[in-house]
C-alpha cells in the first residue's frame, strides 16, 4: 500500500517538473551532432521549468483495464521550489477512502537520493521510507515512477531523430536512453513542439525493445504567462490493453505556502 | 467515577458536541469555518478454533466498530479535531467500549526561522520505528481489548508543545490524566486465567491518575539518518499485575501503576532498499514480574530489505528481521524479553493494493512461536478488507503468555471508509 502511494506521488511530482515548460525556445546551433541537439532540447526544457516558486493542484486518475472496468484515485499536491535546486513536495490522498489522509513528504535533491516521509493517520505515525523504489507500476495504474524519473537531464543519453508535423505544430522527435541500470526500458521517443517545448507524446520500449506504452498529453494551459501545463495525460499499455488517464485540476501558482508545511511536524498536520 | 466511565461519557459528549455543531452549522452556514467529516465503520469477526483454556471463554469475538472524525478549520492557523470511538463486541462485554481518541485544539505559527505548534486536548502520539513491538512509544495507553498487537491506543489528555527549525524538532508534553489499560472480561480470549480488575486500579503516586506526567523529545533528520531522543517522567503505561484477595476471600488481579523515568532512543538509517532500525530504552522505577523494583534496559534492533518488481512483475517483496531484548529476561513483564521476529511482506501493487504480511515471532528463551499472516485488500473506493490469522505454537508453561496458549484465531474485517 505504502509503496503504491509513494510511487504515485513521486510520479506525479515528476510529471509536474516534466510538463512545466517555458513558451519561448532559443535558436538552435547549426551543424551540431544528433546527440548534441537532443541534449540541448532537454536542457532548454529543464531551464524553462524553473522559477515557479510554488504551486498547489488537485489530481485525479482513472484506471481502466481491458474490459473497461474503472477505478479512481484522487489527491492534492503542494510543491515548493527551494534555493538549492531541489523541491519540497507534499501529497495528500483523498481517494480511495481507505488511504484518506495519508500523506507523503518528499525533499528532492539534485545529486543525492531524495528524502521521503510517509504519514499514516491511523497510527499517527511518520515513517521514513526508501527512495530507491523506482521501478514497477503503482496502484495498478499504467504509470511507473521511472517512466518520468525526476526529469534530471543527466538521467538519459539523447539522440535527435527528426522534425515532423504534430497536428498544426512542428515537433522535434528525440530518442533517449535511460542511464539507470534499474530501468525497465531500452529507449523512449519524445515528441515536443518546436515553439513552446511542450511534450505531446512519449513512446516507451521495454527491455526486449518491444513498444510497451504510449503517453499522450493534452489540454495544455499557460500559467503565469510562462509555464505550460498539460491538464490531461493518457498512458496506454499496448501489451495489456490497460490505460490510465491522469487529470490535473485547480492549479494555483505562487500561493502563500510556508516552508513549515514541508516538515515532519507539518506532515502530521495535513488533512 | 471510574476512569473508563469518564471516557465513555466523554465519547458520548463528543457526539453531542458534534450534533450541536452540525445543527448550528446547518442553520448558520458556519461562517468562515471549514469542516470535514470522515471516518470508518468496521465489521469484524474473530474465530478461535480451540476451546478456551479458562471457563466462560467464547469461541468468537465479533461485532462492529465506528470511528467518525470531525475536523474544523478556522481562518488563520487553528483547527479542532474530534474523533470518538465505539466498539461493540457480541462475546465479551468488556470489549464493548467507547473512547475519545482525539479531541484537540491545534494552533501553530512562526517562531524565528522555525515554527511552533500547540496541541491542547485529547490526542494520540506515536514514537518509534520498529515493527514487531513499539518499545519506546509511551505517551498513550494501550487499548488492549482491541487487538493483542497493542497498536490501538486510548486517547490521552495533554498539552503538547512543538518547536522546530533547521536544528531539529523539540517537543514538550504535559500529560494531565492517566488512563488504565483495557483488559478482556471473562467471556473474552487472550486473557489471563484470572480476570484483571478494571475498576480497582492502584497508583504509586498519591495524586493517583491525576498526577501530571512530563515528557520531552528531540528528533532530527540528518541525511539518511532519522533519530529521536526522548525522556518520560511519570506514571508508567505498563501496569504491574498484582493478585488481590477481597474480604470474601475471592482472588482477583489488579493493575498497579508505578512512577517511572524512562530515557529512550529510536533511530533509522535509510540506505537504498535497506531500512536499519533501533529502539532502546532505560527505565527506572518499574516493578519486574516478581513485583520488585528493578531498573532495566531493553532494545529492538533489526531491518528491512525490499526487492522491487520481483520476477518482472509489479510486486515488491520485503524481508524483515528484528531482535527484541529485555535485560531482565525471565523477570521481565514483557513477552518480548528475548524474541526474534522474521517476516515477509508482499505488495502486489495492483489496483486493489493487495498486500500480504507473514511473520513469526520466535521466543529465544522458550519454545513459543507466534505465527501471523495478514492479507489486506481494497474492495472498492470505500470498502476494504483484512483477513488475519494468528497461531500460537508450543507455548511453554514458563512463558508469560501461557494463559493465552489456546487463543490462536482467524479474523476477518470489512471496513467502510468515508
Amino acid at each position: 500500500m505504502h509503496a503504491h502511494l509513494v510511487r504515485t506521488a513521486l510520479l506525479l511530482l515528476a510529471i509536474c517538473t516534466y510538463v512545466l515548460v517555458h513558451p519561448q525556445a532559443p535558436p538552435r546551433a547549426e551543424g551540431a551532432t544528433p546527440e548534441d541537439k537532443g541534449l540541448q532540447i532537454a536542457r532548454d526544457t529543464r531551464e524553462r521549468a524553473r522559477g515557479f516558486d510554488n504551486f498547489t493542484a488537485e489530481q485525479s486518475m482513472v484506471l481502466r483495464n481491458k474490459h473497461g472496468q474503472e477505478s479512481r484515485r484522487q489527491l492534492r499536491v503542494k510543491v515548493l521550489e527551494t534555493d538549492g535546486g531541489g523541491n519540497k513536495s507534499l501529497f495528500v490522498f483523498d481517494r480511495p477512502r481507505d488511504v484518506r489522509g495519508t500523506a507523503l513528504l518528499v525533499h528532492t535533491h539534485k545529486k543525492k537520493n531524495d528524502d521521503q516521509w510517509l504519514y499514516l493517520p491511523a497510527l499517527k505515525r511518520v515513517k521514513r521510507i526508501s527512495s530507491s523504489n523506482q521501478s514497477g507500476s503503482f496502484m495498478g495504474s499504467e504509470f511507473a515512477y521511472e517512466d518520468m524519473g525526476t526529469q534530471e537531464v543527466e538521467k538519459f543519453r539523447y539522440r535527435y531523430l527528426r522534425d515532423e508535423p504534430c497536428g498544426k505544430l512542428t515537433c522535434t522527435v528525440v530518442e533517449r536512453y535511460p542511464t539507470n541500470k534499474r530501468s525497465g526500458y531500452t529507449r523512449q521517443i519524445v515528441w515536443q513542439d518546436k515553439g513552446e517545448l511542450r511534450v505531446w507524446k512519449v513512446q516507451y520500449y521495454d527491455r526486449k525493445n518491444a513498444h510497451l506504452k504510449t503517453l499522450t498529453l493534452a489540454k495544455y494551459k499557460l500559467y503565469l504567462d510562462k509555464y505550460w501545463q498539460a491538464r490531461e495525460m493518457n498512458m496506454v499499455n499496448h501489451l495489456t490493453g490497460k490505460s490510465t488517464v491522469l487529470s490535473w485540476n485547480n492549479y494555483k501558482f505562487r500561493t502563500r505556502l510556508k516552508a513549515s508545511e514541508f516538515t515532519r511536524t507539518g506532515l502530521k498536520r495535513v488533512r | 467515577m471510574p476512569p473508563r466511565a469518564a471516557f465513555h461519557r466523554a465519547a458520548i459528549a463528543a457526539v453531542s458536541i458534534w450534533a450541536v455543531f452540525l445543527f448550528i452549522g446547518a442553520s448558520h452556514g458556519a461562517e468562515s469555518i471549514e469542516h470535514e467529516f470522515s471516518g470508518s465503520l468496521d465489521v469484524d469477526g474473530r474465530w478461535y478454533p480451540q476451546t478456551g483454556a479458562h471457563p466462560d471463554q467464547r469461541a468468537h469475538a465479533s461485532g462492529f466498530a465506528a470511528e467518525p472524525k470531525l475536523h474544523l478549520k478556522g481562518e488563520g492557523d487553528w483547527s479542532f479535531t474530534l474523533a470518538p470511538f465505539f466498539r461493540y463486541d457480541g462475546a465479551d462485554s468488556r470489549r464493548t467500549h467507547a473512547d475519545l481518541r482525539e479531541a484537540y485544539l491545534l494552533v501553530f505559527g512562526e517562531a524565528g526561522d522555525g515554527e511552533w505548534e500547540l496541541r491542547l486536548g485529547v490526542d494520540r502520539v506515536f514514537w518509534g520505528v520498529t515493527e514487531s513491538q513499539h518499545l519506546v512509544d509511551i505517551i498513550n495507553q494501550t487499548d488492549l481489548v482491541e487487538h493483542p498487537n497493542k497498536e490501538s491506543k486510548l486517547g490521552q489528555p495533554m498539552a503538547h508543545l512543538t518547536w522546530s527549525a533547521e536544528w531539529g524538532i523539540l517537543e514538550f508534553f504535559a500529560l494531565t490524566y492517566h488512563r488504565a489499560r483495557t483488559y478482556p472480561g471473562s467471556h473474552g480470549r487472550l486473557r489471563s486465567s484470572i480476570i484483571i480488575d478494571d475498576e480497582h486500579v492502584s497508583y504509586e503516586s498519591a495524586a493517583r491518575e491525576w498526577r501530571v506526567d512530563l515528557a520531552a523529545r528531540y528528533s532530527h533528520s540528518l541525511g539518511p539518518f532519522d533519530f529521536g531522543l526522548s525522556v518520560f517522567d511519570g506514571t508508567s503505561r505498563d501496569p504491574f499485575i498484582a493478585p488481590h484477595i477481597d474480604e470474601r476471600g475471592a482472588l482477583s488481579l489488579r493493575q498497579h501503576y508505578d512512577k517511572i523515568r524512562q530515557f529512550s532512543l529510536d533511530a533509522q538509517l535509510t540506505i537504498e532498499s535497506w531500512l536499519l532500525k533501533l529502539e532502546a530504552l532505560h527505565r527506572e522505577g518499574a516493578r519486574n514480574l516478581l513485583g520488585v523494583k528493578e531498573d532495566y534496559a531493553a532494545f529492538v534492533m533489526g531491518g528491512e530489505y525490499t526487492f522491487n518488481s520481483i520476477f518482472g512483475s509489479a510486486a515488491d517483496l520485503g524481508l524483515l528481521a528484528e531482535w527484541n531484548y529485555d535485560e531482565r529476561r525471565e523477570r521481565s513483564n514483557s513477552e518480548f524479553q528475548n524474541d526474534l521476529f522474521y517476516a515477509v511482506r508482499l505488495a502486489l501493487n495492483d489496483t486493489q493494493s493487495t498486500e500480504v504480511i507473514a511473520g513469526v515471532l520466535a521466543d529465544a528463551d522458550h519454545t513459543t512461536r507466534t505465527l501471523s499472516v495478514e492479507l489486506k485488500r481494497r474492495l472498492s473506493d470505500q470498502w476494504s478488507m483484512k483477513l488475519e490469522a494468528i497461531v500460537l505454537m508450543d507455548v511453554e508453561e514458563e512463558d508469560i503468555i501461557y494463559d493465552t496458549r489456546r487463543d490462536s484465531f482467524v479474523a476477518l474485517n470489512v471496513t467502510y471508509n468515508f
